[in-house]
């Protein structure tokens, strides 16, 4: 039996042990003398809070959205301009990368929830390019090459642009936001998000106005991409349309739905997984890509509910062996969508 | 002198018209018959103009290069179609834009590793080299060219759509695809013939823009871009809705790009208007398909499905 216990909690400890190990990095890292480490993880736990942000439309919401690139660069530039005028007060950073991700999100949303299924991921990623080719052409900001950050982010006496700070913020957010969606998901307003994902019409025939539930989503997960845009320009410091491209957006998909999709900790596991999986690829070929993209492929055509879902077919097959009950296959809620 | 600054503009933009046209009518028929996302469309007519400059190299013969990458890109998308993309017609659209997105990296990577990093030309046939006067502006007789494959092989789509057994089922299957199969005809055989139909057009539309563009990895992935804007504003499934949408699509990008930047300067200052002209051009579609949508989210020439 305790056995068992500790199956059943498979999805809730190794996303646990995961964030504990990953507090323990730069402290590993400094010691192995190999501050390398601190970077790549610290790009990872960014491209985890991103995941986390898409996850709240896509995975709570059923939004397919091949856009979130935009908010990711539309956060990094959010840092680059005002940076780029030796602003470089992180407050400043933060609110403009706030109040630019909701508008955007709220225009590039409303717009595109007028639409759905197909008409909704072609418009979302069409957004997206449209960004793209803003920062592309804005040649005073270094158009195509992008744009150099000398003044990162200053916030409350931190410098954002030191590695080991950013990795000490981004997981802080991370953390945050992980608790938040946490608390998110099973709240009142996230209930009617994914209700609306099983069935809008039967959500709004109960009596909620679907579509203004569906747009908040969509912003909250506008903003919180953006923030993540924002830690990566510090990471990187730098900016450049790059981060707009559609396969930004395609890549926060895949790490959504190989964590699995509308979990909490999925877009973590999934985050790691993708980034890792890539730095491996890349150590045995250069064309690493023709190994990744099929796997993708297989990805797609396997779909059970990613990471997560493994982990909690896992649990339940523990907890089927030990209470002997029917072998009847089991739905992992929302995971197994 | 306007008139021969914008008549060339327009002649450009209505043959990037017809272009997007070529690969928007396969396109819009997989999305509003199969309700299939497919990203990898783009890499198709990547991978026509790469068939296309390859059979060239080897038998000098522009002829021999468009049979190659027209037969080519259809064999391609007979086997995505028979080996991942019919198994993902019954998933939701996620699963669809996964695989695709899948395949359009490894396509990509592919593409490098046989053809190289370095942009590859294919040069204009030596029939269509030289320019042709027209109304005593002088446009290169190969852009004509294309004008006249794209509107050629509109007519014949259309033909097909409306006046042959096969263009009916088109039709029907756009509408209600269920109720199709439920009268005996066999979807699947119907799903296969599309796919390689559109893949064919998409090969074709490669080979036919390799000569003024340059071959090379990822060109697909901005054309698909703007064939999904032109789908959009169309109405998912229409194939007359698709050519009345790429040529609109294909002349406000052109004339925006040309003149908007000229006109901003007459407006304000030159540091604005340099600044702002060219972000605004390549942003006009885009706008143009946001203002279509808000005020018909089901595009301009709908078919008569959802």
């Amino acid at each position: 039996m305790q056995a068992a216990t500790d199956w059943r909690r498979a999805g809730v400890v190794l996303p646990a042990l995961l964030m504990l190990g990953l507090a323990a990095v730069p402290f590993v890292a400094h010691y192995l003398d190999e501050p390398f480490y601190v970077s790549f993880i610290a790009r990872m736990i960014v491209y985890a809070v991103a995941a986390t942000a898409l996850n709240i439309a896509l995975g709570f919401g059923g939004m397919v959205s091949l856009g979130h690139a935009l908010f990711l660069g539309v956060g990094a530039y959010s840092v680059a301009l005002p940076a780029f005028y030796g602003i470089d007060n992180g407050v400043v950073h933060l609110l403009i990368t706030l109040i630019s991700c909701a508008v955007l999100g709220l225009v590039t949303g409303a717009i595109s929830l007028r639409t759905s299924g197909i008409a909704f991921i072609m418009i979302t990623l069409a957004f997206a390019q449209m960004g793209y080719f803003v920062f592309v052409s804005l040649k005073h900001y270094g158009g195509d090459d992008g744009v150099v950050i000398t003044n990162t982010s200053q916030l409350g006496g931190f410098n954002l642009g030191q590695p080991d700070t950013l990795y000490a913020v981004a997981l802080l957010i991370l953390l945050l936001a992980l608790g938040w969606t946490a608390r998110l998901r099973v709240s009142a307003f996230g209930m009617v998000v994914r209700g609306a994902k099983q069935n809008a019409r039967r959500t709004s025939a109960i009596g909620f106005t679907t579509r203004r539930y569906q747009l908040t989503a969509y912003v909250i997960s506008a903003m919180l991409t953006g923030v993540a845009g924002m830690l990566l320009a510090n990471l990187n410091g730098f900016a450049s349309p790059n981060s707009l491209s559609w396969v930004v957006s395609g890549d926060l998909i895949v790490m959504v739905v190989l964590g699995g999709m509308g979990s909490v900790a999925g877009p973590l596991l999934g985050a790691l997984s993708f980034l890792g999986l890539e730095e491996g690829l890349k150590a045995v070929t250069e064309h690493w890509m023709a190994i990744f993209g099929p796997l993708i492929v297989v990805i797609a055509l396997l779909g059970k509910g990613g990471i997560v879902g493994v982990l909690t077919r896992w649990d339940q097959r523990s907890v089927r062996l030990n209470s002997t009950a029917s072998i009847a296959p089991t739905k992992s809620g929302e995971a197994a969508q | 002198m306007f008139l021969s600054l914008f008549i060339p503009q327009l002649l450009n933009g209505l043959q990037l018209g017809v272009l997007l046209f070529l690969l928007a009518a396969g396109l819009t028929l997989v999305f509003g018959i199969m309700r299939f996302v497919n990203l990898a469309h783009g890499t198709l007519y990547m991978l026509g103009a790469y068939f296309a400059a390859s059979a060239y190299a080897i038998t000098d013969s522009f002829g021999l290069a468009v049979i190659a990458a027209v037969g080519g890109c259809i064999l391609v998308g007979i086997a995505l179609e028979q080996i991942a993309i019919a198994r993902l017609y019954r998933r939701d659209h996620l699963d669809h834009v996964l695989a695709t997105f899948g395949l359009v990296l490894f396509f990509n990577e592919i593409a490098r590793v046989i053809w190289g990093p370095q942009p590859y030309a294919l040069p204009v046939p030596v029939f269509l080299e030289g320019a042709i006067d027209f109304m005593g502006i002088s446009y290169p007789a190969y852009r004509f060219a294309i004008l006249g494959v794209g509107l050629l092989v509109a007519g014949a789509a259309t033909w097909l759509m409306q006046r042959t057994r096969l263009g009916m089922l088109i039709r029907a299957g756009s509408v209600n695809p269920e109720m199709v199969g439920a009268l005996g005809v066999n979807i699947q055989l119907l799903n296969g013939v599309l796919f390689g139909l559109g893949a064919g057009l998409a090969g074709l539309a490669g080979v036919m823009a390799a000569p003024i563009l340059s071959v090379q990895v990822g060109m697909g992935d901005q054309v698909l871009i703007t064939t999904l804007v032109v789908i959009v504003i169309g109405g998912i499934g229409s194939v007359s809705g698709a050519f009345y949408a790429a040529l609109i699509v294909g002349v406000v990008d052109t004339i925006g790009r040309a003149f908007l930047p000229l006109l901003l300067r007459e407006l304000f200052s030159r540091d604005i208007a340099n600044a702002a002209g060219p972000a605004l051009a390549s942003m006009l579609v885009y706008i143009l398909m946001a203002v279509v949508l808000a005020v018909r989210p089901q595009g301009l020439f709908p078919t008569g499905g959802h």
